[in-house]
């Protein structure tokens, strides 16, 4: 009876430690497929190039509710070379699509700063929009730490 | 919200057999709070335009101009150009009101005016345009050393400000000295213990992605250690501040601060 | 609604010159209750556009990704004196504005 249960509890052990994996994995790659979707409408199907794209944020945020960034990408801004427009995506937020920045005629450089908000430490990912109608992307991992006390103030 | 619990909880385990002792002490040195924030904190409370609190001084700059109540005086009707006129007022605050005898702090004195000098409707606590105005004469002592008296009347303050200070509180049975006396510099989950002066209020917090009061401060703190928040403005509260006012010793005015 | 926009005193024609905007606005996300246990609506800026002497220059849009009193900078070509105009709404449809002048010397 005893090596039942232990055979058992082995078993169980065993099938917890494959299934947990499977899980995450099965999580991440749902996630990856609606962060593709998203890329998608921002590309139209163009294939996203990493490089050119400049994306400063710090490693570890004080606090999700507000972090700096700057997204500066590398062009001339001439009518004939100039950035479109520059897209943040911050994947683990509930509403992914962050913002998304065009620029005009009189835009001098290609750069942005603003301060966005993180549900919990994930890859921010910033895509320009170029118009020669290429797309370049940067990706940077952020953590966000949780403040200590609990505020009902 | 659990990790939270749990580090708070850790800590309160800790410290609960530490006997505290009632005598008033600073804490040495005299650490601002800004120093145990992040960079990323420090950048925003340094960069006059990109301080969000800033917005709030915008409004407080306003009302100083806007004529109200009965009287149809404004602030600078009396007290003309805030940026000389109210220069070091606030690093004397709270302090005894002369006509009452009592404590007084800023805000008070705001709604002081208001009432006796404007004829005008008092203005809620945590509203934006009290927390504006409170932060536009702040502003003007910015950088100066506070220098409060806990003499003669206020002394009496001073020392229930105190009491309440070493006083265990709340579920947590934590006392504001367990963690701000005896345990500045340590961290406390994510973050590091800062010395809790009040220096940099009304300030603008990131966790409540707005600006805020002192006392609203003291609320975080207190439901922190799920003890009983008291409205703003409550004479505990106003103790408090004259306390924690001259645990501050010399450090500077930071208002508007920012906090994360 | 306090807003503010911080451009550079002294441009010159040809400079490539920063223009910050800081907006007083809760940039509520919909995933926040007030102090009954109501949920309250979400209401972010969701358009913002800055406009050079009539020409637009810079357009955002934004989501509840972005921080409460939203704050954006970018950079604009220095052309004639003039105005800079930025104009927003939030999802419940108030609009606000603000304006600068500009100056630029050459």
């Amino acid at each position: 009876m005893k090596s039942f249960f232990k055979r058992r509890l082995v078993l169980a052990r065993l099938a917890a430690l494959f299934a947990l994996p499977l899980l995450t994995l099965r999580r991440a790659h749902a996630q990856s497929e609606a962060l593709d979707a998203m890329v998608a409408k921002i590309t139209g199907g163009a294939p996203l190039r990493s490089g050119r794209v400049k994306l400063e944020i710090p490693v570890l945020a004080d606090n999700g509710n507000s972090v700096s960034l700057r997204v500066a990408v590398d062009s001339p801004m001439t009518p004939a070379s100039y950035v479109k427009s520059i897209h943040l995506i911050a994947p683990k937020n509930p509403r992914p699509n962050v913002a998304a920045f065009f620029f005009g005629v009189g835009a001098g450089r290609a750069q942005i700063s603003t301060r966005i908000r993180l549900s919990g430490s994930q890859g921010v990912l910033a895509i320009a929009a170029l118009s020669d109608g290429s797309f370049w992307s940067a990706t940077a991992e952020v953590a966000v730490t949780v403040s200590a006390c609990w505020d009902a103030s | 919200m659990s990790l939270r619990r749990l580090s708070l909880g850790l800590f309160a385990a800790l410290v609960a057999g530490t006997a505290v002792a009632q005598t008033a002490v600073r804490p040495a040195p005299l650490k601002s709070g800004i120093e145990f924030t992040g960079a990323e904190v420090r950048a925003l409370q340094n960069d006059e335009f990109a301080n969000p609190a800033m917005l709030w001084v915008l409004r407080g700059t306003a009302l100083w101009t806007q004529p109200a109540g009965k009287d149809n005086r404004s602030c600078a009707s009396c007290h003309g150009d805030a940026t000389t006129g109210m220069k070091s007022v606030a690093t004397h605050y709270p302090q005894i009101d002369k006509s009452s005898g009592s404590l007084i702090n800023l805000e008070g004195r705001i709604q002081q005016c208001r009432e006796r000098r404007q004829n005008a409707s008092p203005l809620k606590y945590e509203s934006e345009e009290l927390l504006g105005l409170t932060a536009f004469v702040r502003m003007q002592s910015r950088g100066m050393p506070l220098a409060i008296s806990i003499d003669g009347p206020a002394r009496a303050y001073f020392e229930r400000g105190r009491d309440f200070y070493y006083k265990r509180v709340g579920q947590m049975n934590l006392a504001c000295a367990h963690c701000h006396q005896d345990n500045w510099g340590k961290k406390l989950g994510p973050e590091i213990i800062s010395q809790g002066h009040g220096n940099p209020y009304p300030g603008y917090r990131l966790e409540w992605q707005t600006m805020g009061s002192l006392h609203r401060r003291f609320r975080s703190c207190l439901s922190g250690v799920r003890a009983e928040m008291l409205p703003q403005g409550a004479p505990e509260y106003l103790d408090l501040e004259l306390y924690l006012a001259w645990r501050s010793g010399n450090l500077p005015v930071e208002t508007p601060g920012v906090r994360r | 609604m306090a807003a503010r926009i911080a451009v550079p005193a002294n441009a010159r024609r040809g400079d490539n010159i920063e223009i910050r905007v800081a907006i007083q606005h809760p940039m509520e996300t919909g995933y926040r209750t007030d102090d009954n246990g109501t949920a309250i609506p979400k209401n972010v800026i969701n358009k913002l556009a800055c406009r050079y002497n009539g020409v637009e220059v810079f357009r955002a849009e934004m989501g509840s990704g972005i921080s409460a009193n939203p704050y954006l900078s970018f950079f604009i070509v220095a052309g004639s004196s003039g105005e800079l105009r930025f104009d927003w709404v939030d999802d419940s449809g108030v609009a606000g504005s603000e304006r600068a002048a500009i100056l630029v010397a050459g």
